[in-house]
């Protein structure tokens, strides 16, 4: 990946397929055909004409939103320094926290980059499952701890790329694409697994959950979850493939006609998606030293809920990986402070809720404050 | 894609994509070298052929290991009468096509149904169906909202699986001052986790010295159970034992307690996984007892439903016809008995 121009949130460059973009096959010239600005579709939010100056505003705002995110986050952590200061504050209790946010937070950031572009991906919880269900077969433990990560990794990548191509090249609405992968994927974990728990006996694997492999404290789960973080953050903010992104996710149309491989781009995404659900299998077995069909339970909706409370817009075009991240810790965090609190599970989710409208509302009321949209 | 000739690129990601896919499609295996499913405990109760009985039998769809085990002890069990032959439905979860396949083995005309249904309280109606159209129905487990939709129910004691589980924990500790106990419980939605909870506190009164500190309801699954565990170290930094209600969820409770480093405590496990009976006798972990809600149970309706077909009364009773209702006991599975119950632990 080459690193564009340096700062100016994503306008769509019009860059001609180039290296790194599709040699070979330039734009599909039947598509061409059609009326360019495509007048008839509603288009993206702040899509369509005077695309250039409307999206600037956003990207000043999303700093914002992440700020509001981090006063949540900094509220919670006040309640919780309030309620049970002993067992909150411990650095035991960070560990906790964020080796739980780990999985969901790996998934979260694929599917943030899916919604950026325009897309949805029902599918993430069922990949989890079927990954780690395909991935702990007495079959694979065979080939110890490289044939689990291999396994799980190919397989999510497997489901990304069904996913992916069914989308961009067979033209499915993503809804009803990853809708039925999220089905037929659970079935054949279940398939796979004859809904028994596959306890994992590979010494290697195991070892990384516990404390004696923790580098300088941190647990490798950890890790993992920062570099994909990382990772992430980089390919949307500092890449051409993250502004072909937010270019695709805003506006299909005019990507198209500013030279973006537009179908390519949305395989690719649901392929990094796919891989980011292979990475959270990975953590989960390393995690609960386990495979179950049952694993990834609405994975899908805890992600796409952190994505809306960390500012992603569901219709696309505009997000941040941060936000997201924000949005697990935010979520992970009222699971802590309420387990701490020993609060049982309807109160729990009677508060999420409330939690998830409220930070919502703040994050509209700072945004409305202090832009111009 | 249209170059005529694959690029070099493309060949080699094609390559390794078809490699990566046959080593995949070789990963599905979960055979195993050990020995197939266990049998039931005790033996069958009248072996002497009788009369030809044809059961049907319609369970939810088998996606929990006790599920599975249900319809594994209920196919073992069958097999093992020469005079039974079971007409066995793909299990469901969807109450409506649950109703249809029972209605497809009435009109089978089965001489006896047995059925584990999916929702007790939604199936009640085709329970009446089947007894009107004179099937008598064994009612497995999730018992229908009327006594006439069945003609005999079986099933486990969730109420009494808390009881017992309390009454092990307190005993343990009734010389323990200030004792704490901690309980990780299954679906917080389901009755039957309300039941468990309820005995297990009714249990706990008895040993004034002993307080539940801390409850948290898992949903299991082993996720959620090494989740739910790990806040629950956090926040009870001590204590003296927990009650999980799940062998399942308690693989990811173990997980947890192991990567928290903790075992200054002891852990009663529920429903009798082959895992947890394992670890029970190698007796290296924290997990010391599990109390059973045995699966066993769909072996013993097999033997209910033959007995009903061939006009019989169950072996060691002294009534002529079988009993209305059973409710089996939740025994507790401990290092000293566990060898008795291991062939019935499930995977």
């Amino acid at each position: 990946m080459t690193t564009g121009a340096t700062s100016g949130p994503a306008v769509p460059q019009p860059s001609p397929p180039t290296a790194a973009g599709p040699a070979g096959n330039g734009p599909h010239p039947p598509e061409t055909t059609k009326d360019p600005a495509g007048p008839g579709k509603p288009g993206g939010p702040g899509g369509g004409p005077g695309k250039g100056p409307a999206r600037r505003v956003p990207a000043a705002l999303t700093d914002l939103r992440n700020l509001s995110l981090l006063g949540v986050l900094v509220a919670l952590v006040v309640v919780g320094a309030i309620t049970r200061p002993e067992q909150f504050l411990s650095g035991d209790n960070l560990t906790l926290v964020l080796t739980q946010a780990s999985v969901i937070g790996v998934v979260t950031v694929g599917v943030t980059l899916v919604i950026i572009g325009g897309g949805i991906d029902l599918s993430v919880g069922a990949i989890v499952a079927l990954a780690s269900v395909w991935a702990t077969t007495l079959a694979t433990q065979e080939y110890g701890l490289g044939g689990i990560l291999f396994c799980a990794l190919f397989v999510g990548l497997g489901c990304g790329l069904v996913n992916g191509v069914l989308i961009a090249y067979g033209r499915m609405v993503p809804f009803i694409a990853t809708l039925a992968m999220l089905a037929s994927a659970r079935g054949l974990a279940l398939l796979i697994s004859d809904g028994r728990t596959q306890v994992v006996s590979v010494d290697s694997v195991l070892q990384l959950g516990l404390p004696d492999s923790y580098v300088l404290g941190i647990p490798p789960l950890v890790l993992v979850f920062a570099a994909v973080t990382l990772l992430g953050w980089l390919v949307l903010n500092r890449t051409t493939f993250g502004r072909r992104t937010v270019a695709v996710g805003g506006n299909a149309e005019a990507a198209r006609l500013a030279g973006i491989d537009v179908k390519r781009q949305r395989l690719k995404l649901y392929l990094i998606s796919g891989l980011c659900c292979g990475i959270a299998a990975f953590l989960l077995i390393v995690l609960t030293g386990s495979g179950q069909n049952t694993n990834g339970n609405l994975y899908e909706l805890d992600a796409i809920a952190a994505a809306i409370i960390g500012g992603t817009l569901l219709s696309g075009g505009r997000g941040t990986i941060t936000g997201s991240v924000l949005g697990v810790l935010v979520f992970t965090t009222i699971t802590n402070l309420f387990a701490l609190n020993n609060l049982q599970s309807d109160v729990q989710q009677i508060a999420k809720g409330a939690i998830i409208v409220a930070a919502v509302l703040i994050q509209n009321r700072t945004a409305r404050g202090s832009g111009t949209t | 894609m249209t170059p005529p000739l694959p690029s070099r690129r493309g060949l080699i990601f094609g390559g390794a994509a078809v490699s990566a896919g046959a080593l995949l499609t070789s990963c599905t295996s979960n055979e195993s070298n050990e020995k197939g499913p266990a049998q039931a405990g005790g033996g069958a109760a009248d072996d002497k052929p009788g009369k030809a009985v044809t059961v049907g039998f319609a369970g939810p769809q088998a996606d929990h290991g006790w599920l599975n085990a249900i319809n594994e002890q209920a196919r073992a069990r069958a097999k093992e009468y020469e005079d039974v032959t079971l007409e066995i439905t793909e299990g469901s979860n969807d109450t409506a096509q649950q109703i249809g396949q029972i209605e497809t083995l009435i009109n089978k005309k089965v001489d006896v149904l047995v059925i584990l249904p999916a929702d007790g309280k939604a199936l009640t109606q085709i329970g009446l169906k089947a007894m009107r159209a004179g099937i008598p129905v064994v009612n497995l487990d999730r018992v229908f909202d009327s006594q006439q939709a069945y003609r005999c129910w079986i099933g486990g004691d969730n109420y009494g699986m808390g009881l017992n589980a309390g009454r092990f924990i307190g005993e343990r500790l009734k010389d323990k001052k200030n004792a704490k106990v901690v309980e990780l419980a299954g679906i917080d939605n389901l009755e039957l986790t309300r039941q468990r909870t309820e005995g297990f506190d009714d249990a706990l009164k008895n040993y004034p010295n002993i307080k539940k500190v801390a409850r948290q309801a898992a949903e299991f699954t082993v996720e959620s159970g090494q989740a739910k565990m790990a806040q629950l170290l956090q926040a009870q930094s001590s204590f003296d034992a927990l009650w999980n209600h799940d062998d399942d969820q308690g693989v990811g409770a173990e997980r947890a307690i192991k990567q928290a480093g903790r075992d200054e405590f002891f852990m009663v496990g529920g429903a009798g996984s082959k895992h947890a009976m394992d670890a029970i006798k190698a007796d290296n972990s924290v997990l010391k007892a599990t109390v059973l809600y045995p699966p066993t149970m769909a072996a013993s309706a097999i033997d209910l439903a033959r007995a009903l077909g061939q006009g019989k009364g169950v072996g060691g009773l002294a009534e002529h016809e079988i009993p209305a209702s059973l409710t089996l006991y939740s025994a507790v599975v401990t290092k000293d008995n566990v060898d008795e119950y291991l062939p019935t632990g499930f995977s």
